[in-house]
């Protein structure tokens, strides 16, 4: 899939990380993970940074030239600012009834979290709980995010120094949201942080995750974060992801995600702000009657670009799925949707759904979107849609003949397009945070005097 | 013409249990029937399994035509031998025409009796009489079978095929639901112009209404996958104004005997 | 094998519904006058020679060869396409083979060698049946060299040019060196490339400003010669204000061995002009066990100037690997494209297929309407791109596609590539996949319809967005065809 022309001049600063990192460690504590890290790191090598080259189906629209040229370091453990727990509450989502997980500059901080442990829940460092409880999370980390053929889930895989473990007993209903608060602070430019996240919902159990990234800083860095969620039979879990990084950033996250036997896993994801954005996500319903809902919202303005590879398998009789994605575009920015839907042979009555629509506001962007359907069974309902286009005039005229101004308007369906995602957002203080947000990013947004 | 006896059918494949359970019922030639019942006593899935549909399965019971079981008989060939159902929801099909769709029924039946077909020329003024005679708008005709036809149009288009395939047993499945007066005056003037002693009808039904425009010679109730009683066109009368209440009350009741 | 053809809508009668194999299978014994086999330089001059070509069009083809050198060399066959094959040995095969009468190319039909003509009557190209050929002209393309153009003369009248390639080439130069290459130049694609260097022969037509062409054109090609590669080259220019239907159909015999068809088709609508080009492709798509079949690899492209239309429309039935993507480059303002498809695969068959709609100019509309069925262990891929380019202020498209399977073994896949660069734009994609309704299927066989029957009436109905827009004959043959293709698929 992705094979390098040539190696990228930048491959040796990741490999001295790397062998920084396994000094400093001395060698991880579990020697699962320690052996697979170096799995990873070798198919990292071997893979080196995707290029755009023709036949690269996956990289097609993503120019990722940057990188070779660019290093990114990742910073070690020390380097943690002296974040308050005010400038948290200020800067990012935040309810002190959530059970948080901080995790500043790619390090789990037990001192700023909260409400880590309660019945049926508990939440703790990865690394660590590798090392003291080996068994289980061994056996689940890197089992969803396969190394193989995926250069930064193999480089995440080779370089995470720390982790959050999520771990939901069976039966168990956690009444209030996980939390997992990705903070990058106001250092050094050119930093790389690898954050990784593994979900454990027991069988019939019920939760919600939340996965933000804030960037505090404006400096570029890079963020290639891994998450893996392993749902139960019968389990349900929903996932908000808010991606909020700046606009000099590159952000390259990896969702994997498996749907035994009549679980439900609902994702909504927010996505704005860095100069190149990549959301991989990819939900595998491996046990019938298993429901999957991959929903998000994408703004990218000025030169940003983002990229939503989002994909879905069916292997197994009675799946529903559904990927709906909307997309703002403003300034020279660049937005990419690559959905897939892949029907096995045997996975019957499977519904399938995946749309991804488009609001275009100004010359100089580009939207790439290819919702693609590959189904080898027949007794199946699915359909896709796509659509791009412009702020519909007819509803300008509307609102501005009942005396809105025209910059008021074009907010007003602007935040209405993004409105269905949002919705979405669960709790409440999440989604008002991202009116709120929308409420600042919109008025902002170049588009040529629609707004 | 028609023997049903001890008729149980589920669903294919469903976790629920059977929709019909012990169904009796005798139709004799030119009779007319009606069957009257509350919504989910298994009045369409009776009619759809008459007709053979594959989404259910008789689990166990009979059913005959002319001493002949035609449990084991596809839907087609169930056709040929004369039933004909008129669908509460018609299939719309996009890029058939009704014409189309006519001609080839009427060929493939006249070619299981090893009749000779009809030339496009003698078909062409069969459906055109009948369309005049059901009144149904002809510019509908035009279109794609169903496809954007209203739930009065789409009846009116059952009874055309009613009309041009003369079955020897038309099982009317809530034909009358959706529709206006009018709409029902045409259904009934279809169904009594094709009243013949070699001809029967099984009309389907939840209300009474249509029962006003043909007066069935035996009307059963249908309760919980049985037909609980049986009577001429009083018993009709009765639900009318009393309601399903008691039937449905009446379950342990034996069921009355079906037939006349 | 019944051989009368009294009508041309009759080009597909073969209707014995108890026969399941390929029908249009037989070999023509005719003496083929052959270039040694494998490919060379000294082939392509040899191709070049036999047509007496003049320098300039060796000079191209030998361009394209050398070019094709390096893109073999660099391993450039496409792969991205969803369709598997064995490599294929380009050395292993023929690149020309001429009827050995047509040396003396035959002015009126009576001079055809009649074994040929019978040849064509088996096929259905009913030749001559003047009386009843009326609306049709036919130029047939056996074994890569045009056998006859009938019609000739009526179209002189009006200044149409329909004739062979090679004709054009000699009669008609000047037209022929502008605007060959001009829409899919030989450096565009692998099979392009390679078509560019060998092709033998194919169909030309010109219609000149404000003309009307009053009937179809129509090129019927057949490969005959056991492990021959056919590469035809199609020109089709449309001069401004000027109006032409254009029909394609093809057949192979029954071979084991499989065999390549690599055809290009180069479409010029100058301003205001119109072109409709129609397909029935019915190689022989392999046996039931997918052995043999013809691998079409053909690359098909229309140029739209100012307010030009055109039009493709294929049904396509044939082929073991159906690799296509007729497409319109809407460089001109107010021009429209578009594509209609019904692609069909059964058995082993493999068809990646769909069109790219580049609109370059303002105000450009294209229209996708795709449908494929897949059954048995066919593949069916839909492929499609439409980009906006900067400039295109109100471009539109609208793409529908729709797939069913039939069978538990068959796969049905849709890949659009939806680019847009123009905010100005509005576009709308939408597909489905599905099987064949139940109640659609119950619904007519209550009404007595055969299972077999209820299918090819239900998939036939759902063809027709796309079946409507074939002239009347093609229509006939198009829905006779996928009936024929499905037979044994149903039950």
């Amino acid at each position: 899939m992705t094979t390098a022309a040539a190696p990228s001049p930048t491959i040796a600063s990741y490999a001295r990380d790397f062998d920084e990192l396994k000094k400093s460690r001395g060698g991880d504590a579990s020697p699962l993970l320690a052996s697979l890290r170096e799995r990873a790191w070798s198919e990292f090598e071997r893979l080196g940074f995707p290029t755009t080259r023709r036949g690269n189906e996956l990289w097609k629209y993503t120019d990722l030239r940057r990188l070779d040229s660019e290093a990114f370091t990742r910073v070690s453990a020390d380097s943690i600012g002296d974040i308050t727990a005010e400038t948290i509450r200020e800067r990012s989502p935040w309810s002190d009834d959530w059970h948080t997980a901080v995790v500043i500059d790619g390090q789990f901080v037990s001192a700023l979290s909260r409400n880590l442990s309660v019945e049926g829940l508990s939440i703790s460092e990865l690394v660590q709980s590798a090392a003291d409880d080996g068994q289980s999370v061994d056996l689940a980390l890197g089992k969803l995010a396969v190394i193989e053929g995926n250069p930064f889930v193999a480089l995440n895989t080779a370089l995470f120094e720390s982790g959050v473990l999520i771990c939901v007993a069976d039966g168990a209903e956690i009444e209030r949201p996980v939390h997992v608060l990705n903070l990058f602070t106001d250092g050094a430019d050119n930093r790389a942080f690898y954050p990784r996240t593994l979900l454990q919902a027991g069988a019939n159990s019920n939760v919600t995750v939340i996965e933000s990234f804030v960037s505090l800083g404006a400096g570029p860095q890079l963020v290639a974060p891994v998450f893996e969620i392993a749902l139960g039979s019968g389990s349900h879990v929903r996932h908000c992801r808010v991606q909020l990084e700046n606009d000099r950033s590159v952000h390259l996250g990896t969702t994997r995600v498996d749907l035994p036997a009549n679980s439900e896993f609902n994702s909504t994801t927010f996505a704005t702000g860095p100069a190149i954005g990549r959301n991989d996500v990819h939900t595998r319903l491996s046990g019938e009657g298993a429901a999957c809902t991959l929903h998000g919202l994408y703004i990218t303005n000025g030169s940003s670009h983002q990229d939503n590879e989002i994909s879905t398998t069916h292997e197994k009789p009675h799946g529903t799925s559904h990927q709906y994605y909307k997309g703002i575009l403003a300034g020279k920015s660049r937005a990419v949707f690559s959905g897939k839907v892949l029907v096995k042979p045997g996975a019957m009555k499977t519904v399938a759904q995946q749309k991804d629509l488009n609001l275009l506001l100004s010359r100089g962007v580009e939207i790439d979107t290819k919702p693609s359907l590959e189904i080898y069974a027949d007794d199946v309902k699915c359909a896709h849609g796509a659509t791009a286009g412009h702020v519909d005039p007819n509803m300008l005229f509307y609102l501005l003949s009942r005396g809105v101004s025209h910059h008021e308007a074009a907010k007003m369906l602007i935040i209405g397009f993004a409105s269905e995602i949002v919705d979405e957002f669960e709790p409440a203080p999440l989604r008002e945070y991202l009116y709120r947000k929308l409420e600042q990013i919109v008025p902002e947004l170049e588009s040529e005097g629609i707004l | 013409m028609l023997e049903v006896t001890n008729l149980h059918a589920r669903v294919v494949d469903a976790e629920d249990g059977e929709i019909l359970k012990g169904l009796n019922l005798t139709v004799k030639s030119g009779e007319i029937h009606a069957i009257m019942g509350p919504n989910g006593s298994g009045k369409s899935t009776f009619a759809n399994v008459l007709a053979g549909r594959p989404d259910y399965e008789v689990t166990e019971g009979d059913i005959k035509l002319d001493g002949e079981s035609i449990l084991e008989t596809p839907p087609n060939e169930r056709a040929h031998k004369g039933i004909f159902l008129a669908f509460q929801y018609p299939a719309e099909i996009p890029g058939v025409r009704p014409w189309q769709f006519m001609k080839a029924a009427l060929d493939s039946r006249n070619e299981a009796h090893g009749e000779k077909k009809l030339s496009v020329r003698e078909f062409s003024k069969l459906f055109d009489s009948k369309v005049a005679e059901v009144k149904i708008n002809p510019d509908l005709m035009k279109r794609s079978l169903n496809e954007g036809f209203s739930g009065g149009e789409k009846k009116r288009n059952e009874m055309l095929q009613l009309a041009i395939l003369e079955p020897r047993l038309a099982v009317l499945d809530e034909t009358d639901s959706g529709l206006d007066v009018d709409a029902m005056g045409i259904v009934a003037n279809a169904v009594n112009a094709l009243r013949s002693p070699e001809r029967s009808f099984i009309i389907v039904t939840h209300y009474v209404r249509l029962l006003h425009h043909i007066t069935p010679d035996i009307v059963h109730v249908l309760a919980d996958g049985r037909l609980v009683e049986t009577g001429g066109p009083e018993l009709a009368e009765e639900v009318e104004r009393e309601g399903y209440k008691r039937f449905l009350s009446g379950q342990e009741a034996e069921p009355a005997p079906a037939g006349a | 094998m019944t051989t009368s053809s009294k009508q041309p809508q009759k080009i597909s009668r073969n209707t014995d519904l108890s026969d399941q194999e390929y029908r249009w299978g037989f070999v023509t014994d005719v003496d083929a006058d052959m270039a040694p086999k494998g490919l060379s330089e000294d082939v392509v001059r040899f191709i070049s020679a036999r047509k007496s070509e003049p320098e300039w069009l060796l000079e191209w083809r030998l361009k394209a060869y050398r070019h094709w050198l390096t893109l073999q060399a660099s391993d450039a066959e496409p792969k991205w396409a969803k369709v598997k094959y064995p490599p294929i040995d380009y050395q292993d095969m023929f690149y020309y083979s001429a009827p050995k009468r047509a040396e003396d190319a035959p002015q009126s039909l009576d001079e055809v060698d009649p074994e040929l003509l019978e040849a064509f009557e088996k096929l259905g190209v009913p030749l001559h049946e003047r009386e009843k050929l009326a609306g049709v002209a036919v130029d047939a393309v056996f074994d890569s060299v045009s056998v006859a153009t009938t019609f000739a003369a009526k179209l002189e009248e009006l200044g149409i040019i329909f004739c062979s390639f090679s004709e054009a080439v000699k009669n008609h130069p000047d037209l022929v060196r502008k605007h060959l290459g001009s829409v899919v130049p030989y450096t565009d694609n692998f099979f392009a490339t390679l078509n560019s260097a060998v092709f033998s022969d194919g169909s030309f037509a010109y219609v000149p400003p404000g003309v009307r062409c009053p009937i179809e054109l129509m090129t019927y090609f057949r490969i005959n010669t056991e492990g021959s590669g056919q590469f035809e080259r199609t020109l089709i220019i449309a001069d401004k204000g000027a109006f032409v239907s254009y029909l394609e159909g093809c057949t192979a015999p029954i071979r084991r061995t499989s065999q390549l068809h690599a055809a290009v088709v180069e479409l010029v609508a100058l301003d205001d002009s119109e072109i409709k080009y129609s397909t029935v492709q019915n190689w022989f798509p392999g046996t039931k066990e997918g052995v043999g079949g013809v691998y079409n690899f053909v690359t098909k492209r229309g140029r739209a100037d100012r307010a030009a239309k055109i039009s493709w429309t294929q049904v396509e039935t044939g082929s073991a690997i159906t690799w296509k993507y007729p497409s319109v480059i809407l460089r001109g303002d107010n021009s429209v494209g578009e594509f209609y498809s019904v692609a069909l695969t059964n058995n082993y068959q493999q068809a990646d297929t769909g069109t790219k709609m580049i609109h370059i100019g303002k105000n450009t509309k294209s229209t996708i309407v795709a449908k494929g069925i897949s059954a048995g262990h066919g593949q069916n891929t839909y492929r499609g791109q439409v980009k906006i380019m900067p400039g295109a202020e109100n471009a539109t498209n609208h793409t529908q596609c729709d797939s069913l399977l039939i069978g538990d073994k068959c796969g049905a896949h849709t890949v659009p590539y939806i680019e847009v660069q123009n905010p100005t734009a509005r576009l709308e994609h939408e597909a489905s996949t599905s099987k064949v309704s139940d109640d659609q299927l119950f619904y007519l066989m209550q009404r007595g319809i055969s299972d077999e029957e209820a299918h090819h009436m239900i998939i036939t109905g759902w063809s027709r967005d796309v079946i409507k827009e074939l002239p009347f004959e093609f229509a006939m043959e198009a829905s006779q065809l996928l009936k024929v293709s499905l037979e044994g698929a149903v039950g």
